[in-house]
């Protein structure tokens, strides 16, 4: 029996560190480190020559100067007078605000067409189908603008409300006008006392999330289900409703009213919010409908054959056995295309919406000529935003995957 | 005595035909269309849509103007349709932006070209001649911009003359394929540095061919989308596969650099990085650089859709089985062969949709660039707003620029859903 010859043990040679697959990794590492970093340092020595050469330094203090410019929707008291920081805060929530709205009505959109496209009505489903192939294959941006213009040309002048026998007239009962300068809204007027009634809404919503809670305990230990939503709607809606009434009506709407050749007061929805607004919602909502579809079809047949030989109802079928196993599926990508939103709203200037990158990434950019400074602190704060939404998909993963193994 | 039969059918009845509302066009009604009162319901409701819109649509476009000289004179003629004049007047613009006229044969002949040197990558079974698609990024390159024929050319021959060095190496003199790719790397860095140029004046003196110069920003139109958006997708794709590897590697340095660059991209809005190229680019460049801003764009697009390509693709790795990796090592397969022959093909073939559908998105996100403004056709749109003679004009521009891109991206969709059947292997 001969013992196995070990091989003869090398020395270390310099070509190794390349042909070696024990030093291949590393010397690999190593080159496109030192890469990296030259390349990194090259762009930086770069920028301060090319600033000391302009004569500029880098600095954030014009945040805390005068801005000078007005911005015409905002969120927050906001003034010419306010300084460039404050600019860039309400071009913030201006963004927000649209990824927020933009976000639920391309949610519930999207749902109601992608559960038709599934229809088994064979016009409805090539209907939905055409919605979705017409939205998805046309840039977001020429929607934007054919949305604005449709607001602007197709819609009546404020004037048109004016006279005895006007030409337009204000919809749900003389509350909402539709004009080329934007939407009015009735705005809430809250009257001393109002907040307890948003404390009371807010207890009921409270009372309600523990309500579901005991009853899917409830279901699981006796298997007796109990009219959870009805319950939870009357409980949402009544108690407010009494203290509404009990209160002396503290919250009333104040109607928009044509004066001059301009509506008053209400809540002024200006054209650029709504078309990008809209414009963005049914892009996306184009593709969370195929999401949808996608996440629904991916539940096998057997588990709803299965769920209906168990003796369940349809909707039964739906609410217990196919949506829980396919929201696994549908939200992870739902909550990207959320961010895809938030991230076409910077389209807001081919409308005119100062969002953030309208204020801090326009004007402020402009005035100051801190061009560096701002978009720094505009891709920052898209950074931050998508940061936060991803690290919240991965959590979402981690908790409701299915664990295989 | 036997009980006589009067009559024994000794044929079977032939069956009656199904009723009438089971089959046929009523049948299929009955069973697509209205098959409950809430399908009957929708069914109304749809058809009463589809009328509304049709109603109005069909006669506003079917008797629109062609050749009126403005939208006053269209307006004065029959407001109730379409003005197509402003086409008629502007198609050239809308295709081509400001390309001097007389030069329209070349993006003309570019696109020609572009189908030639597409198809046999699309459909490799039927046409074989990829020797074209190779030649046929700088010969676009060529007749877009024009200029000396050689300086394009010397390109390929210097790309050629390093391939042809590093395979001689290989052949010869030496095993060790990474020192032969760095001994060729260099001499192909010399043959550009220091052999390139004088080698082009010598041409151009012997032979020259060159065509008139056309800068970048004359570029616009569908031609400047098409310019971005098929060099984006060309390119964005090998990066896309790169970085994905590159954040599957288990080497840490590696791994980091492309999540980094990765996460990077994929947080920002394109548009504050096409304002870097068109702004800030400035800065990160040696004093006094100014290159092409079509350029620019394209870089940062193809970058932008790399880093979304790379995040398919990653999906489609992670859908292999461990086995195949496994698999594949234990043949004794080198990383690269074993990406190259097990790993890449299963893993692209899972993320088609997603490939595609990156494509797609890249194409579209070629209209971005009139926000710092390239005349590219939406931008081109408000320019020809401008006018006073169309001032005024929506729909029958943006209908038209909107078919030109669906055309495009649903071709593109509907492709990748003849390639998903083409490859599937599990029936």
């Amino acid at each position: 029996m001969s013992s196995p010859t070990l091989p003869p043990s090398e020395s270390f040679k310099f070509s190794m560190l390349l042909s070696d697959t024990r030093y291949r990794g590393m010397s690999l590492q190593v080159i496109t480190f030192i890469i990296f970093m030259a390349v990194f340092f090259w762009l930086v020595d770069n920028t301060i020559k090319n600033l000391a050469l302009l004569d500029k330094d880098v600095s954030f203090n014009f945040l805390w100067l005068r801005a000078g410019y007005d911005i015409n929707q905002r969120l927050i008291p906001y003034t010419s007078d306010s300084t460039h920081g404050m600019a860039a805060l309400v071009g913030i929530l201006n963004t927000l605000l649209v990824a927020f709205v933009g976000c639920i009505i391309a949610t519930v959109l999207g749902l109601f067409v992608g559960i038709l496209r599934l229809s088994k009505n064979w016009i409805v489903a090539k209907l939905m189908s055409a919605y979705i192939e017409g939205f998805r294959n046309v840039p977001v941006l020429l929607w934007i603008v054919m949305v604005f213009a449709l607001l602007t040309e197709f819609t009546p002048a404020p004037r048109a409300f004016k006279g005895a026998e006007p030409e337009a007239t204000m919809l749900f009962f003389e509350s909402v006008a539709i004009t080329n300068r934007g939407t009015y809204f009735p705005a809430p007027v809250l009257a001393e006392g109002a907040y307890w009634l948003l404390l009371c809404f807010g207890l009921s919503i409270v009372a309600v999330i523990y309500f579901i809670r005991y009853a899917n305990k409830q279901k699981k230990d006796t298997g007796k289900s109990l009219p959870t939503f009805w319950i939870s709607v009357a409980v949402i809606i009544f108690p407010t409703l009494i203290l509404f009434f009990a209160m002396g009506q503290p919250v009333s709407l104040e109607y928009p009213y044509l004066k001059g050749f301009n509506f008053k007061d209400g809540i002024h929805l200006r054209n650029s919010f709504l078309a990008l607004t809209l414009a963005l919602a049914f892009y996306t909502s184009a593709f969370i409908a195929e999401i949808v579809r996608a996440g629904i079809m991916a539940v096998s047949k057997g588990q709803s054959e299965a769920a209906a030989s168990l003796g369940l109802r349809p909707n039964k079928i739906m609410s217990l056995i196919i949506l829980p196993q396919a929201l696994r599926i549908i939200v992870p990508p739902l909550i990207s295309n959320y961010l895809n939103l938030t991230k076409n709203s910077s389209l807001a200037i081919a409308v005119g919406y100062m969002d953030v990158r309208g204020t801090l990434g326009g004007i402020t950019l402009n005035q100051t000529g801190r061009e560096l400074e701002s978009m720094l602190l505009l891709m920052g704060f898209y950074l931050a935003v998508s940061l936060l939404i991803s690290s919240f998909i991965n959590y979402f993963n981690r908790s409701f995957q299915i664990v295989v193994r | 005595m036997m009980t006589k039969i009067a009559f024994v059918r000794k044929k079977e009845i032939p069956p009656s035909a199904p009723p009438i509302t089971e089959v046929g066009l009523i049948g299929w009604l009955r069973q697509n269309l209205f098959s409950s009162w809430l399908n009957s319901i929708l069914t109304v409701l749809s058809v009463y849509f589809i009328v509304i819109i049709l109603w109005d649509f069909i006669p506003w476009a079917y008797g629109g103007h062609w050749n009126t000289k403005s939208l006053r004179e269209c307006l004065d003629l029959d407001p109730d349709v379409a003005c197509f004049s402003v086409l008629t007047a502007r198609w050239k613009q809308l295709l081509f932006g400001l390309y001097p006229a007389e030069e329209y044969w070349r993006p003309t002949l570019t696109f020609i070209f572009l189908l030639l040197a597409i198809v046999p990558i699309l459909f490799p079974k039927f046409f074989r001649f990829f020797w074209f698609s190779i030649i046929y990024p700088g010969l676009a390159v060529w007749l877009l911009w024009g200029g000396s024929f050689w300086s394009i050319s010397i390109v390929y021959i210097g790309l050629t003359l390093g391939a042809l060095f590093f395979l001689t190496l290989i052949r010869r003199y030496l095993k060790n394929y990474m020192i032969a790719a760095i001994l060729a790397f260099l001499f192909t860095a010399v043959f550009f540095l220091f052999i390139s140029n004088p080698l082009v004046g010598l041409l151009n003196v012997i032979l020259p061919i060159s065509l008139p110069f056309v800068e970048s920003l004359k570029m616009g139109g569908f031609t400047l989308s098409l310019i971005v958006g098929v060099t984006g997708i060309v390119a964005s794709f090998p990066i896309g596969i790169l970085l994905a590897l590159g954040r599957q590697s288990n080497l840490p340095v590696i791994k980091m650099i492309c999540v980094g660059f990765i996460e990077f991209i994929r947080g920002v809005p394109l548009i504050t990085l096409l304002f870097v190229a068109s702004v800030l680019l400035n800065y990160f460049l040696p004093p006094g650089t100014n290159f092409d801003i079509v350029l620019r764009v394209v870089i940062m697009v193809t970058l932008f859709s790399a880093a979304y390509m790379a995040e398919v693709i990653r999906g489609g790795l992670a859908g292999l089985p461990l086995g195949q990796h496994e698999a594949s090592a234990s043949l004794g397969l080198t990383y690269w062969q074993s990406q190259r022959l097990i790993i890449m093909p299963q893993a692209l073939k899972i993320s088609i949709p997603g490939i595609v559908n990156t494509f797609i998105g890249l194409f579209k996100d070629t209209t971005l660039v009139s926000i710092i403004s390239l005349r590219d056709p939406v931008g081109l749109a408000s320019t020809i707003r401008a006018d006073q003679k169309w001032n005024g004009i929506y729909w029958e521009l943006y209908v038209a620029i909107g078919l030109m891109f669906f055309i495009f991206c649903w071709g593109m969709s509907q492709y990748s859903q003849y390639l998903e059947r083409k490859l599937k292997t599990d029936k």
